[in-house]
């Protein structure tokens, strides 16, 4: 669905499908859409059942991990006499990742919804929504949302009738990739530091408050209510036959040097060159697809022939050396420079870095310094080798993965593409020219 | 150029918002107080009120001052230190006053290679700041580059303040700062 939402005949519009529809937004909207008519019937079943219902559904974490949704939800012992907590990670900050941003924005109850199933499934009576502090309007429309929704009795004490207690609040960050890791986000919940709390204890045992809380993105459980409403079947049948493991839609944010960037809901399965090159329309002023990092900017850099054989879905992307993560799309075509891009990179990482763990704190800096030194045209033949060094040491070291995942694109990007480091080097070209790629 | 809050017409705080003059004045009396306190029911611990705490401190003054971090600390029970420490934190927090319009231009990695660095490099020129984050000698304008403002596909996205706007190009920034003068 490019921008301003027109939708393509190859998607199927699922969660993605009153993007646009202004009086969507509203509860009365909502409803009219048949909204809320899952919660109900949620409110109604033992929270087991519906966690059964999610398991069977084969619905996975949609923030990056795709962890198993109903697995993650049955870590939560019922009746265990604590409050339990649901936080929805709604801090979108993964550069390539902007479709959470749109969910909330033309949907928020629909993502209510799903925050009330969610919290009820796991034993919880008071669920967060965590949305990063540059999202105004996501912020804005989910606040009025639950206005609306706590006016109507929709959401709080005696939720729709049922006699369940289900409050939602919103809880705005304040600028810090970090606090998308769970653990940060609980934190900076608690009001400190986004700094990530070493596991275990994991959160469903001890998290926000010290007690047991469930985190998940807005994207995965904006899907629940569709589960519940059509069935664990209908939802499983949306993906690849031979896998049984990847279902139902994916929502694609698309973007960098595309013809049409946007969101895009396909099935699982699709086939990714035909995503890129017909549904998205291709590279720009008729230049070609170089590089496409599939799953926001913490995944393995491909190139374009391993883009176009792979499909898209967790085990799809796995083949083609990459991941699915939060199917942040960042496609770079072929007049950029590669270093250029990766430094790029690096330095979010860098900035990015809650400066807790050493291997990160000096290693994003490091490795920045290195980049951007070989891309101003200082670079020795010794860096590319020191950069992976330092990649190697960053990797699998620290309390959270944001090391690795600034070390993935550089040692991912220099395999790949190690020949346009190698030629800025040599030429000392501020500019590089970018090299050709077959 | 579209603008991403005026469709909902949900942006929070307007432009011109900040008074840099009254640091010692309490902010959390009145109203401002009693959102506070609506605020504390929300969560088992006060300190969790800290966040959003801060929130309001910086509506209301346009950054956040030293007075304001003691009334807060004072009031969740904390160290005027430790409140600076989360402050310090996170980048979103003012701890010195910025021009009555503060940009923040994205330019990560896929605005980036959509040339998001001609967009900083033309409000610089044309707000008179010269340099990320010098206000410009009339106080009007901060300009900032930002790690990833989360609208990846509409490069290139930038804030004025608490608004929002898509697809911004260097031949609508005239265009843009027209609006904030």
């Amino acid at each position: 669905m490019g921008y301003p939402h027109q939708p393509h005949p190859r998607e199927t519009l699922v969660l993605s499908k009153h993007f646009g529809e202004g009086d969507a937004r509203s509860l009365d909207g909502w409803k009219k859409r048949g909204g809320y008519k899952a919660l109900e019937t949620a409110l109604g079943m033992d929270p087991v059942a519906i966690q059964n219902v999610v398991k069977e559904s084969g619905l996975r974490g949609r923030g990056g991990a795709g962890f198993p949704t109903g697995l993650k939800w049955s870590f939560m012992k019922i009746g265990d006499g604590k409050p339990h907590y649901l936080c929805c990670n709604a801090d979108e900050s993964e550069p390539g990742t902007f479709k959470d941003r749109e969910i909330m924005r033309w949907t928020p109850h629909a993502l209510i919804e799903g925050v009330a199933i969610g919290a009820h499934a796991i034993g919880a009576e008071n669920a967060y929504i965590y949305i990063r502090g540059e999202f105004t309007e996501p912020i804005a429309v989910m606040e009025a949302a639950l206005v609306e929704a706590r006016n109507a009795g929709v959401v709080g004490k005696n939720a729709m009738g049922s006699g369940k207690t289900v409050n939602v609040w919103v809880h705005r960050g304040a600028g810090a990739y970090i606090c998308g890791e769970e653990t940060a986000l609980m934190n900076s919940i608690e009001g400190r530091r986004g700094n990530p709390r070493i596991k275990p204890p994991f959160p469903a045992v001890a998290g926000l408050f010290g007690k047991p809380t469930t985190i998940n993105n807005v994207e995965t459980l904006t899907a629940v209510p569709h589960i519940l409403n059509h069935g664990a079947d209908w939802y499983k049948k949306m993906s690849r036959p031979d896998n049984p493991k990847s279902t139902g839609t994916k929502l694609w944010s698309v973007c960098g040097n595309i013809q049409r960037p946007g969101n895009y809901e396909v099935e699982m399965g699709f086939p990714f060159g035909e995503f890129l090159n017909d549904v998205c329309g291709g590279a720009p002023q008729g230049r070609t697809i170089k590089a496409v990092i599939p799953g926001g900017c913490s995944v393995p850099i491909i190139t374009r022939e391993e883009a176009e054989r792979a499909v898209m879905d967790y085990e799809g992307m796995m083949a083609v050396g990459t991941m699915l993560g939060s199917a942040g799309c960042i496609v770079i075509d072929s007049a950029q420079s590669m270093p250029r891009q990766i430094a790029r990179l690096a330095r979010f990482y860098a900035h990015e870095s809650c400066a807790q763990c050493t291997q990160c704190r000096e290693g994003t800096a490091w490795t920045t310094k290195i980049l951007e030194r070989i891309v101003a045209g200082d670079g020795t033949a010794e860096d590319l080798d020191t950069l992976l060094e330092i990649g190697e040491n960053m990797t699998g070291k620290t309390i959270c993965v944001l090391s690795d995942s600034c070390a993935t694109p550089v040692s991912s990007g220099l395999a790949k593409f190690r020949h346009e480091f190698e030629a800025l080097i040599k030429t000392k070209t501020v500019h590089a020219v970018p090299a050709v790629v077959a | 150029m579209s603008h991403g809050p005026s469709a909902a017409g949900g942006a929070v705080l307007k432009a011109g918002h900040g008074h840099h003059d009254e640091p010692h004045v309490p902010v959390f009396v009145g109203d401002t107080r009693a959102k506070l306190d609506d605020l504390l029911t929300r969560y088992p611990s006060k300190q969790a009120a800290l966040l959003p705490a801060l929130w309001m401190l910086q509506q209301a003054r346009g950054w956040v001052s030293e007075a304001g971090m003691a009334e807060i600390a004072s009031l969740l029970d904390i160290t005027p230190a430790y409140v600076k420490g989360v402050v310090s934190f996170y980048t979103m927090y003012h701890q010195h006053p910025v021009g009555k319009y503060f940009i923040q231009v994205c330019t990560t990695s896929p605005c980036h290679v959509c040339g998001a660095e001609d967009v900083v490099k033309a409000f610089l020129d044309q707000t008179g700041c010269g340099e990320l984050g010098v206000t410009s000698l009339d106080g009007r304008y901060t300009v900032i580059e930002v790690e990833c403002l989360g609208a990846c596909g509409f490069a290139t996205p930038i804030m004025v303040n608490e608004d929002f706007l898509e697809s911004v190009t260097p031949e609508n920034v005239s265009d843009v700062l027209k609006k904030y003068q």
